[in-house]
């Protein structure tokens, strides 16, 4: 039976609000077979010194990343991690994590790379559920295993790799780093272990919205009319246009395409994941540095 | 500078805690170690600005490094209870180097961390932070005692 959407009024004003639910929500359907709930989270440990009753764990590093190639797991890779966490295909999959969901939200996107079809995120993630006092524990779940299909990876639609964005230079992009990283100022730290990049900036023409203002000081995403002021009127994006988001690895700007797509229902924006690690890499790809996006 | 390949004394130790436990049991044991990095001694816990933060890691790390009159190192971090990972690794290196020689804290290879065989527990990206914090320690080290 399919699970119900959460009707709370602020995730109502989003573009699709069936991608978010309220720790509220959640709390009263822990126990609801139609349900999984995952944990994702930046730092490894976090979930088993306690997390929601019943949660899965699904590391981005371990879990959803290729051993060996730089990728996320194929189909058959998807499907042995989803049967081992007691995930079917209908399996409606909330997902929660650290940090403002940063991580989470990456697990999200890679799941819709799958098309997993029932996918949300809780809104203000773990900060919120354990701010509110709500119940956490230590005990691992053991689920009982599933068949989930193989589904192939379809990379097409909300990813985008180094040619596709060489060939999208002079439409709408956005790096969602730090000002510092942006301008290109925080590679020049002497003495100190680098980012993994032999060079700073950012691609010519992408604007620099940081991907944690999109966030509330408790973790909850910003209202709606708060959202569209900084990306429409601060950044000039469209609801129409086509978008790449990129960061470092492609976790940050994971989080900021939930909030074009689902929150203001953007209906083309496209994750590089390669990001500054392959471009800053990237032989005579063009650079550009300093506070304005400079062109193409 | 010379390569030396053997670890201090109780890095050595925890390496082999490590090495000889499974893939599971080590993310335990670095869990176990998060839970056992003593607390800001008082004199910082009012002077975290004095103290150096590791921007390396994923998660929020201060760091203080104090060579005593007879040359020994003591290492003090700060990382808030949300970042088990961070202060297990900050716990590995206060466990394995506190209050030994600043020589011999000098000496640690920097790669030391690889034979905790924790790259595949933790993914070679989050390990880079542990790192750091051991060059930023040799760094303070060196300025304190004027070697280098």
């Amino acid at each position: 039976m399919a699970v119900d959407t959460d009707d709370d009024p602020k995730l109502a004003s989003y573009a699709h609000p069936e991608r978010l639910v309220t720790t509220g929500w959640l709390a009263e359907r822990l126990d609801d077979p139609g349900i999984v709930v995952v944990e994702s989270d930046e730092d490894v440990l976090l979930y088993d010194t306690g997390h929601i009753p019943g949660a899965v764990k699904v590391d981005w590093h371990t879990d959803l990343n290729d051993r060996t190639t730089r990728d996320y797991v194929d189909g058959a890779g998807f499907a042995e991690l989803m049967s081992d966490k007691g995930i079917g295909r209908d399996t409606t999959v909330v997902i929660y994590g650290d940090r403002n969901n940063w991580w989470a939200a990456y697990a999200l996107w890679v799941f819709s790379l799958f098309g997993h079809p029932d996918v949300r995120l809780v809104d203000g993630g773990r900060a919120k559920w354990v701010a509110e006092g709500r119940e956490m524990t230590t005990e691992i779940p053991s689920p009982e295993r599933t068949e989930y299909p193989v589904v192939e990876r379809d990379d097409s639609r909300i990813r985008a790799f180094k040619d596709q964005v060489l060939a999208h230079l002079g439409q709408p992009m956005i790096d969602v780093r730090s000002p510092g990283e942006y301008t290109g100022e925080l590679l020049h730290m002497p003495d100190y272990p680098q980012e993994g990049a032999v060079r700073g900036g950012h691609i010519p023409g992408a604007a620099n919205v940081p991907w944690a203002k999109a966030a509330a000081d408790d973790g909850t995403f910003r209202a709606r009319d708060e959202l569209e002021e900084l990306y429409l009127k601060g950044a000039g994006l469209d609801a129409g246009d086509e978008v790449v988001a990129y960061c470092r690895i492609g976790e940050r700007s994971s989080h900021t395409w939930f909030v074009l797509t689902h929150l203001l229902g953007f209906g083309n924006v496209r994750n590089y994941d390669g990001s500054w690690t392959e471009w800053g890499n990237s032989v005579r790809v063009p650079i550009a540095t300093g506070a304005e996006p400079g062109s193409a | 500078m010379s390569a030396p390949t053997t670890l201090p004394p109780r890095l050595a130790e925890l390496a082999d805690d490590f090495e000889s436990v499974s893939k599971n049991d080590r993310l335990q044991l670095l869990l176990e170690l998060s839970r056992e990095l003593p607390d800001l001694p008082e004199h910082l816990v009012d002077a975290r600005d004095s103290m150096e933060q590791v921007h390396e890691c994923q998660s929020p790390l201060f760091l203080a490094v104090e060579v005593g009159e007879d040359q020994r190192v003591h290492l003090f971090f700060d990382a808030p209870p949300e970042a088990p990972t961070t202060r297990g690794f900050a716990s590995i290196l206060h466990a394995g180097l506190d209050g030994e020689p600043a020589p011999v804290v000098l000496g640690t290879p920097d790669d030391f961390y690889v034979r905790l065989g924790l790259a595949e527990a933790v993914s070679p990206l989050r390990l880079r932070g542990m790192a750091a914090m051991l060059a930023r320690i040799k760094r303070n080290v060196r300025e304190q005692t004027g070697e280098g």
